[in-house]
């Protein structure tokens, strides 16, 4: 009896141990993975000579708060903040518009393409940039659309795999029964895909519509390879301005990274439900 | 033995092959369509994939066979590209870079994501914070992101030497010298793991809670039930994960273009002693740096012909695991 019990405190004793070792490997990561989102912070805060002086402190010495108005007068920021949001409503429009219909004759359509398709759209997100991409900036440049946002914007009005096997996976959890009362009471596909499934499909719609947000608010490639004036810079353009001088001003820089990278992080605030759910939808069907 | 049908018989077989045959025009009234409006409702799609998928993937590869620029018309020389790329050094450099890439992270990403799920997969107080603290730096723009970690690497005044310094380790140069940049850019893609930390996480709340509960039974030991039940279970998952992270990194540009920019060196460089100088960046250069866009061209169809076998390969082998866990 008494060696049963003495026996069962080892073994709490150790279970313990274990969840203390757990709970301050939690800590620490947890002060890993936020130390980059505190420098980028407390960076912006710091004057120039605060940043170059050792020994380096986390926290300004004297808080500076003029790095925000100075960074965002050295180059057109706002500009750059207004042609972003342009391009980033356009493409969210575009996705958000076109993915459900695709989606709905994949899944809610019994036609001969529709498994066809379903498995070409796996085959797609496979194709590495590297080899569409010269053709398709002769396209752009053919039609003379370079230095427009037309080749950043357009595209999304042609749906994207990812989104679309979201929205599909979403339909396919949709009973037909539904539809086909429906059908019964004379709704006609175009009324079925308007007035039941585009309203029950809000839910998808957004975690797809935060992608397309992500997507195009952060896009670097596109821009670089199409955009070189710079008065139509996309903000993710723009930050590089900051590096093309020989000594960088990192105040300047972590206060312009700053304002750039608040959206996202309200939005996610915002959204996170949604995120979670389309990570777990798209990530885990093979 | 039915030698010959009664007339009764005779006739409701007539009434029936009518009716058949009229369900049938229906039917296929309506099968044409439903051809026609799922045509139309994927329409986009078929637009899209035409103009952005095959168009340039057939172009691309008779470009593959030219000397081509934006602005002179495409010039066959045969394979001459192909010739050239096997003889180029800085191809076998800068492939030899993406391998390194794709091989290390590949599977440090996985088991740093794992980890990560593993620790958040049981309740405890705040752990909705801890995972969003964990999945946050996943959605960053990647080049804000990068700028921070460039700032963050300095070896003098950034903050990831200076507490080494605070530990007693004298910290690398990290971006500056060659023999660390690599696993600088790993460090800072353990720091994006999110997005797989969640996918890792549904697959463990999938994994059925009787599983553990009989193994605890039969006498195991958490790492036993960790190697013989949770690993087998998610194995699907982490396969599909180990795929998709190998065609990232074949893809792997944004940071190390924003990094070699940031060193303010020559234009088209590749960091130092070009330790950085990753596959797709050195398509980047040869397209819109020397406009040599056929040789590009036959850069991307040789990535795309290794992404395709590497698939491949990895599609078989996780059929083969599958398998073996019983299937899904």
């Amino acid at each position: 009896m008494n060696v049963h019990t003495a026996h069962r405190r080892r073994r709490i004793g150790k279970r313990q141990i274990a969840m203390l070792f757990k709970y301050a490997l939690i800590a620490v990561l947890c002060v890993i993975f936020l130390s980059p989102f505190v420098v980028m912070i407390t960076t912006s805060f710091k004057s120039n000579s605060d940043a170059f002086t050792l020994p380096v402190k986390i926290l300004p010495r004297t808080v500076v708060l003029t790095n925000f108005s100075e960074a965002t007068s050295k180059i057109p920021y706002f500009l750059y903040y207004r042609n972003t949001i342009f391009i980033t409503v356009l493409s969210v429009l575009g996705q958000v518009l076109v993915t459900p219909m695709i989606a709905y004759s994949l899944s809610k359509i019994r036609w001969k393409g529709a498994p066809f398709i379903s498995g070409l759209l796996m085959a797609t997100m496979m194709i590495p940039h590297a080899v569409t991409m010269i053709p398709v900036y002769k396209i752009w440049s053919t039609l003379r659309l370079t230095n427009t946002y037309a080749p950043l914007i357009l595209p999304c009005f042609f749906g994207s795999s990812f989104n679309i096997i979201i929205v599909r996976q979403f339909f396919n959890g949709l009973p037909n029964s539904l539809f086909e009362a429906a059908k019964i009471d004379g709704a006609n596909e175009l009324q079925r895909y308007y007035m039941i499934a585009l309203p029950l499909s809000k839910p998808a719609l957004t975690t797809i519509g935060i992608y397309a947000f992500l997507n195009a608010w952060s896009d670097y490639m596109n821009p670089l390879i199409y955009i070189n004036k710079q008065e139509k810079y996309t903000l993710s353009l723009g930050l590089q301005s900051y590096m093309s001088q020989f000594a960088i001003n990192w105040p300047h820089l972590m206060a312009a990274a700053t304002l750039f990278v608040i959206p996202v992080v309200i939005f996610f605030a915002i959204f996170q439900r949604n995120f979670v759910e389309g990570v777990a939808t798209t990530g885990m069907k093979a | 033995m039915p030698a010959a049908s009664t007339g009764a018989q005779q006739a409701s077989q007539i009434k029936s092959m009518k009716n058949s045959e009229h369900l049938r025009r229906r039917h296929s009234a309506i099968e044409a369509r439903d051809n026609r409006n799922g045509f139309l409702f994927a329409l986009p799609w078929i637009i899209g994939f035409l103009i952005f998928s095959v168009y340039p993937l057939i172009a691309s590869f008779y470009y593959s066979f030219t000397e081509f620029n934006p602005i002179t018309p495409a010039k066959w020389i045969g394979l001459e590209n192909y010739r050239y790329i096997f003889q180029d050094p800085l191809v076998a450099k800068s492939l030899k870079n993406t391998l390194f890439i794709a091989f290390v992270s590949t599977p440090l990403n996985l088991f740093v994501a794992l980890l990560l799920a593993a620790l958040v997969s049981s309740y405890f107080r705040g752990r909705g914070l801890v995972r969003t603290i964990f999945f946050l730096p996943s959605i960053i723009p990647s080049v804000a992101a990068t700028m921070i970690w460039i700032w963050m690497f300095d070896p003098t005044y950034g903050f990831i030497n200076n507490v080494l310094g605070m530990l007693g380790i004298k910290g690398p140069a990290w971006l500056i010298n060659p023999a660390t940049t690599k696993w600088a850019l790993l460090l800072m893609g353990t720091w994006c793991t999110g997005t797989t930390m969640l996918i890792c996480l549904a697959a463990l709340q999938d994994v059925p809670r009787s599983y553990y509960e009989s193994a605890e039974i039969d006498g195991a030991n958490a790492v036993q039930r960790f190697f013989k039940i949770t690993i087998p279970c998610i194995a699907h998952v982490l396969v599909y994960q180990a795929i998709l992270g190998f065609i990232g990194a074949f893809q792997y540009f944004n940071q190390v273009y924003i990094i070699t920019r940031a060193s303010g060196g020559d234009a088209y460089s590749g960091g130092p002693a070009n330790s950085i100088l990753m596959y797709p960046l050195y398509i980047f250069y040869n397209a819109f740096g020397y406009f040599k866009m056929g040789r590009a061209s036959a850069m991307a169809y040789i990535l795309f012909l290794i992404i395709g076998i590497l698939t491949l390969i990895m599609t078989r082998v996780s059929r083969k695991v599958t398998d073996y866990a019983g299937g899904e």
